[in-house]
C-alpha cells in the first residue's frame, strides 16, 4: 500500500458521463415540451374520453377515428399535416399568430403541439376504458342526492377514474418525451428551440464523433422513463388503496 | 301525499300508472317484470314519462301539459336503489353526508340521529367495499334520509340479500317506517314485506295499476289473485295484545271482539299488532267442533265466495270487524253448502304459524308489527 488508489482514476472516464451544455439544454427542453403537451392535452383527453365512453351522438365514430389517427398514421404525415395547418402560412397558424400572437412554426411550442397530438390517443384510450368501468348509475345516485351533473362528475366519476387518468398521463408523457417523426417534420431540428432528446440523439448518431453523446443521451432517456414508471406505480398503488378499500 | 297519473314506455313495456296515497308507507307491489323499477324511476325523474302528472305533498314534480319536469337533483326524492349504489371511494361517513357537501342539502335530520336509527355507529370510517350486503343497504337508506327528502323511494332494498341479512335489516325498516316523518314508497315483490310495513298498497301488473287502497282491504280482495300471487294470499288482521299466558307460552290477541292465541309472540300487553293469516292456513266448519286441537276457533260470517277454475275456492269471512281469507276446495263448498251470509266457525292452527315464524320471516304465515 503506497497511497495510490487501487483503481486509477481516468479523467476521460469521468468526462464520459458528464453532460455537455447542449445535452442539458435538450433534456430541459424535452421535459418542458412534454409537460406542456401533457398539461394542455390531458383535460381535453378526459373530456373526449368521457364523451366517447358515456354518450352516443352522431359523429361518435368519426371522433373516435380522429382521436386515434395519429396512432396509425406515419408520424411524418402527422407532422406534415400540422405544418400545413399550423405553419406560418397555414390557416390555423396564421389566425393564431395574428389574433393571439402565438406561433408554432419552428418554435418549442410547435414541438409541444406535435408531442401533444401524438400522445393524445395514448391518453384517451386508458381514460375511456376507466370511464366505461365506472357504473353510470352512481351518477344517478349522486343526482338523487341533490348534486348537479358537473358536481356528480367531479365528486364521483372523476375520482374513480383517477388510476386510468394516471395511466394515460404516464403513457402520454413518455410518448411526448420520445416524439420524433412529427416533431422534426413540423418544427425541424433547431438546437435550443426544437431539438429535444430524441432529436439530439438522432443528430449525434449522424455525426462521426457522436457515439459518446448518443450513449449519454440514451442513458438519460432511460433514467427519465424508468423514474416515471416507478413513480406512477407507487402513485397507482396508493390510489387503489384509497379508492378500493376492499382489495388489500 | 303522493299522486301519480302517468303513461310512458320503457323498452318494450307500456306503463300506465295511476294511484294516490295519503302518506305513510305506500307499497308498490308486483311480480318481477311488472314495471316497478320503471315506475319509480319515472317518479324519481330518471326516466321521463310521456303524459300525465306526478306530485308529492302538493308540489308538482312532473306535468306533461304544463311542461313541468323537475330534474332529478331538484325533486328532493331520496332513492334507495336495489344495488345500494354507494360511492366506493368514499367512507361510509362521506357517503352519508354526500347530500350535504355535494348536493347542498343542509336541512333535515341530524347525522347522529340517522346513524343511531340505522345502527351505523361502528361503520362510519369504513369503505363500502368492506361492508356486507345488509350494511350497505342500511348506509344507502341513511344516505337517502340525510338528503332532506320529501319522499323516500325504496326499490326492493332486500331483494339482493339472503334470508339472514333480511332478518338483520327488517327491524331497522320497521323503525324507519314508523318514524320516517315523510311518505315512503316501498317497492317489493314480497307480499310479506308489503303487509308488514305499509298502509297503502298499489298493485302493479304488466305495467298497469289495476288497484290501490288500504293494505288490509287490498289483501282481502279475492279478485287480484294473479297479481298478488295465489299461493301466498292471505288477509291482514289488526289486533291488540291482551295478555301473555306464561305457562303455555301463548299470547292472547284481541282482533276486534274475538280472541286469538298466538304462540311465542314478542309483544307487550296493550301493544297494537298486525297479523297476516295465509288463506291456506285457514279451515272452515259449520259448527264449533269438539275434541279438536286447533285453539283458534272464531265465529264468522261468509262475505264472499269466489270459485276459481282450479280445485280451490277463496272464501272471505267477517270476524268481528275484520276479514279473514280462507282457501278450501270447491268440493267442500258444495258439501258444506256454504253461501254468503252463512255463519261458520273459522279455524286457524296456532302451531303452523309459530313454526313458520321461527323458521324465517319471509315465509311467515303471520307476524306482529306495531300499528301506527
Amino acid at each position: 500500500m503506497n497511497g495510490r488508489p487501487l483503481v486509477p482514476v481516468d479523467r476521460a472516464y469521468v468526462n464520459f458521463l458528464e453532460l455537455q451544455p447542449a445535452e442539458w439544454q435538450a433534456l430541459f427542453l424535452t421535459l418542458k415540451v412534454a409537460s406542456v403537451a401533457l398539461l394542455v392535452a390531458l383535460p381535453l383527453a378526459i373530456l373526449v374520453a368521457y364523451l366517447l365512453a358515456r354518450f352516443k351522438f352522431p359523429g361518435h365514430g368519426i371522433l373516435n377515428a380522429l382521436v386515434h389517427l395519429p396512432l396509425v398514421m406515419p408520424p411524418v404525415v402527422t407532422g406534415y399535416v400540422l405544418l400545413l395547418a399550423f405553419g406560418r402560412n397555414g390557416p390555423i397558424g396564421s389566425f393564431l399568430r395574428e389574433t393571439f400572437g402565438i406561433s408554432f412554426a419552428f418554435n418549442w411550442t410547435g414541438a409541444a403541439l406535435a408531442a401533444g397530438v401524438m400522445a393524445f390517443p395514448l391518453l384517451v384510450r386508458p381514460i375511456r376504458l376507466s370511464f366505461e368501468a365506472v357504473d353510470p348509475k352512481l351518477e344517478e345516485a349522486a343526482k338523487s342526492l341533490g348534486a348537479h351533473r358537473l358536481v356528480a362528475f367531479l365528486t364521483v366519476t372523476l375520482p374513480l377514474t383517477l388510476p386510468g387518468i394516471l395511466g394515460g398521463a404516464i403513457l402520454g408523457f413518455a410518448k411526448a418525451m420520445g416524439e420524433f417523426g412529427a416533431t422534426i417534420t413540423f418544427v425541424s431540428n433547431i438546437p435550443g428551440d426544437t431539438r429535444t432528446l430524441a432529436l439530439a440523439l438522432y443528430t449525434a448518431t449522424q455525426s462521426p464523433s457522436g457515439d459518446l453523446a448518443a450513449f449519454r443521451l440514451t442513458i438519460i432517456a432511460t433514467i427519465v422513463a424508468f423514474a416515471a414508471l416507478i413513480a406512477s406505480e407507487i402513485l397507482a398503488r396508493h390510489l387503489r388503496k384509497r379508492l378500493g378499500g376492499d382489495h388489500d | 301525499m303522493i299522486e301519480v297519473d302517468i303513461t310512458g314506455h320503457v323498452g318494450r313495456m307500456d306503463l300506465q300508472a295511476q294511484f294516490s296515497s295519503e302518506g305513510g308507507v305506500t307499497s308498490l307491489f308486483g311480480q318481477s317484470g311488472a314495471g316497478k323499477t320503471s315506475l319509480t324511476n319515472m317518479i324519481a325523474g330518471l326516466i321521463q314519462p310521456e303524459t300525465g302528472q306526478i306530485s308529492v305533498n302538493g308540489e308538482t314534480l312532473f306535468d306533461a301539459d304544463k311542461n313541468i319536469n323537475l330534474p332529478v337533483q331538484a325533486r328532493r326524492i331520496g332513492h334507495v336503489f336495489q344495488d345500494a349504489r354507494l360511492f366506493p371511494h368514499l367512507s361510509v361517513k362521506s357517503n352519508l353526508t354526500y347530500a350535504r357537501w355535494a348536493g347542498r342539502r343542509q336541512q333535515g335530520r341530524a347525522l347522529n340521529e340517522v346513524v343511531e336509527l340505522l345502527g351505523l355507529e361502528d361503520l362510519l370510517e369504513r369503505k363500502p367495499g368492506t361492508l356486507s350486503g345488509g350494511e350497505k343497504q342500511r348506509v344507502a337508506i341513511g344516505r337517502a334520509l340525510l338528503s332532506d327528502p320529501r319522499l323516500l323511494i325504496m326499490d326492493e332494498p332486500l331483494a339482493n340479500l339472503d334470508q339472514a341479512r333480511r332478518n338483520d335489516i327488517l327491524p331497522y325498516l320497521d323503525r324507519l317506517c314508523a318514524d320516517a316523518g315523510i311518505p315512503i314508497l316501498y317497492v317489493s315483490h314480497s307480499i310479506e314485506e308489503v303487509a308488514r310495513l305499509s298502509q297503502t298498497l298499489v298493485i302493479l301488473s304488466d305495467g298497469k295499476t289495476p288497484a290501490f287502497g288500504p293494505v288490509a282491504d287490498m289483501l282481502a280482495r279475492t279478485d287480484l289473485g294473479r297479481a298478488t300471487g295465489r299461493h301466498e294470499a292471505g288477509a291482514l288482521l289488526e289486533g291488540t295484545v291482551k295478555w301473555e299466558d306464561p305457562e303455555w307460552g301463548l299470547t292472547h290477541v284481541d282482533i276486534g271482539g274475538e280472541v286469538m292465541q298466538i304462540p311465542d309472540l314478542p309483544a307487550e300487553p296493550g301493544e297494537a299488532i298486525r297479523l297476516r293469516i295465509r288463506a291456506r292456513d285457514v279451515s272452515l266448519a259449520l259448527t264449533p267442533p269438539e275434541g279438536l286441537s286447533i285453539r283458534n276457533t272464531l265465529s264468522g260470517t261468509i262475505r264472499s265466495i269466489s270459485r276459481e277454475t282450479g280445485p280451490y275456492a277463496e272464501i272471505l269471512c267477517a270476524v268481528g270487524d275484520q276479514l279473514i281469507r280462507a282457501r278450501i276446495t270447491r268440493a267442500s263448498v258444495v258439501d258444506l253448502q256454504l253461501s254468503i251470509g252463512k255463519q261458520v266457525t273459522v279455524l286457524i292452527k296456532s302451531v303452523a304459524i309459530d313454526r313458520r315464524q321461527r323458521a324465517s320471516i319471509n315465509s311467515l304465515a303471520q307476524w306482529q308489527y306495531p300499528r301506527r
